[in-house]
């Protein structure tokens, strides 16, 4: 897996340089930040569980009971209300709200019940026998839709976090495993292509001052030979070939506009 | 990027229920069935005679239906198609599951629950063994 993590193909310029580095400061901020997220929701994911939990124990007592009131409703009101409800059933009387709640970042929806008092009148169930029991029934089994609807929100709730966690984790993985060290590489890459450069010129000019200063021990060399032979003493110019500077003098002898 | 599933904000909507007949009519009782014009409920009362692929249909339905945000089903009804139970995985609507009469709530079977068993290793669901 190790070979994944190469560098960006660039020309290895010093705007490049600047560019690839502004882009590794990016990288660095996002990582801490998405890390600081992912701690902020996997805190919101732990208080949901430990909710849910609890609810969901509350929930099947709540039901327990709610059944059981209903069980009363059927001996005392006679098994026949089962076909009165079923008949009457027409618009629903309670309904659930959606929102959505911003929580670090993330929506997560939320559910809260409404109930349409009007609609809930209308009902002649248990009207012969067993009114009240009926009633303490319907009262047990609002009160389970309470929970149940919390129940429903805090679970989709929990949901939605599950997936913002893993996406933000994998996000959170991907830049601290594949961006940055790509990066890392790319500007380790620049760095040695410029210094290599560099390198070039420095040996490149050493090489010409070598060649120059052989070309002036060469000529002292020539001179000091020549010297040896004759007697006149003729200045060295440095950069004039010997000859030359020989020409121009003895030329001078003979003109008489140049003044010496 | 953006959370790409959109949780649709609905001033009303309805809670549907796949379950035995006691707990159907108790919940009717209280007010939570819907006909509507065309004569489709929002509950379905699961019998001795429902074949499972009523109750599969009935899921589906609910489930894609846009006015409905919670889904009650009876545990004994989701092991029946608790395939589909699991591979459901919108945030809506939410899929609740209730015991039943006969059937005392089991969080071992729980398809919520069950995905985060691995963060409950010491502390159990059933918190009743101490």
């Amino acid at each position: 897996m190790s070979g994944q993590t190469q560098r960006l193909n660039v020309v290895p310029t010093v705007t490049m340089l600047g560019v690839v580095k502004a882009r590794l400061v990016g990288a660095t901020r996002g990582h801490a930040l998405l890390k600081k997220k992912s701690d902020a929701l996997t805190v919101q994911f732990r208080q949901i569980l430990k909710k849910i939990v609890s609810t969901k124990e509350s929930m099947g007592d709540i039901m327990k009971t709610s059944s059981f009131a209903l069980t009363e409703a059927k001996y005392v009101a006679g098994d026949n209300i089962k076909h009165v409800v079923l008949e009457n059933v027409r618009e629903a009387s309670l309904r659930v709200r959606s929102r959505q709640e911003n929580v670090a970042g993330v929506k997560l929806p939320k559910f809260d019940y409404t109930s349409d008092a009007d609609a809930a009148k209308s009902d002649l169930t248990g009207l012969a026998r067993g009114g009240q029991q009926v009633q303490q029934c319907r009262a047990a089994y609002v009160k389970a839709i309470e929970v149940l609807v919390e129940l429903a929100s805090l679970q989709t709730s929990f949901l939605t976090l599950d997936e913002a966690i893993k996406t933000t984790n994998r996000r959170v993985n991907a830049l601290e495993n594949v961006v940055k060290p790509r990066l890392e590489n790319t500007i380790s890459y620049i760095k040695g292509e410029l210094d290599e450069l560099e390198r070039e010129d420095f040996f490149r000019l050493k090489k010409i001052q070598g060649y120059k200063k052989r070309e002036i021990e060469k000529q002292l060399q020539l001179q000091l030979q020549l010297q040896m032979q004759s007697s006149s003493k003729l200045p060295v110019n440095i950069g004039v070939s010997f000859n030359s500077s020989h020409n121009l003098l003895a030329v001078a002898d003979k003109d008489d506009d140049i003044i010496f | 990027m953006a959370n790409r599933v959109q949780i649709p904000t609905n001033s009303s909507a309805l809670i549907a229920m796949i379950a035995d007949e006691d707990t159907v009519v108790g919940f009717l009782l209280a007010g939570v069935g819907n006909v509507d014009i065309r004569r489709k409920t929002n509950y379905l009362i699961v019998d001795s005679k429902t074949t499972v692929k009523q109750i599969e249909d009935a899921f589906k339905e609910f489930t894609t239906r846009e006015d409905i945000a919670i889904v009650l089903i009876s545990q004994y009804v989701a092991n029946m198609i608790r395939f589909l139970v699991d591979s459901y995985n919108k945030p809506v609507p939410a899929i609740l599951e209730i015991p039943s009469k006969d059937h005392p709530y089991d969080p071992a079977h729980d398809s919520v629950l069950s995905r985060v068993k691995y963060l409950f290793n010491t502390e159990s669901v059933a918190s009743g063994r101490r």
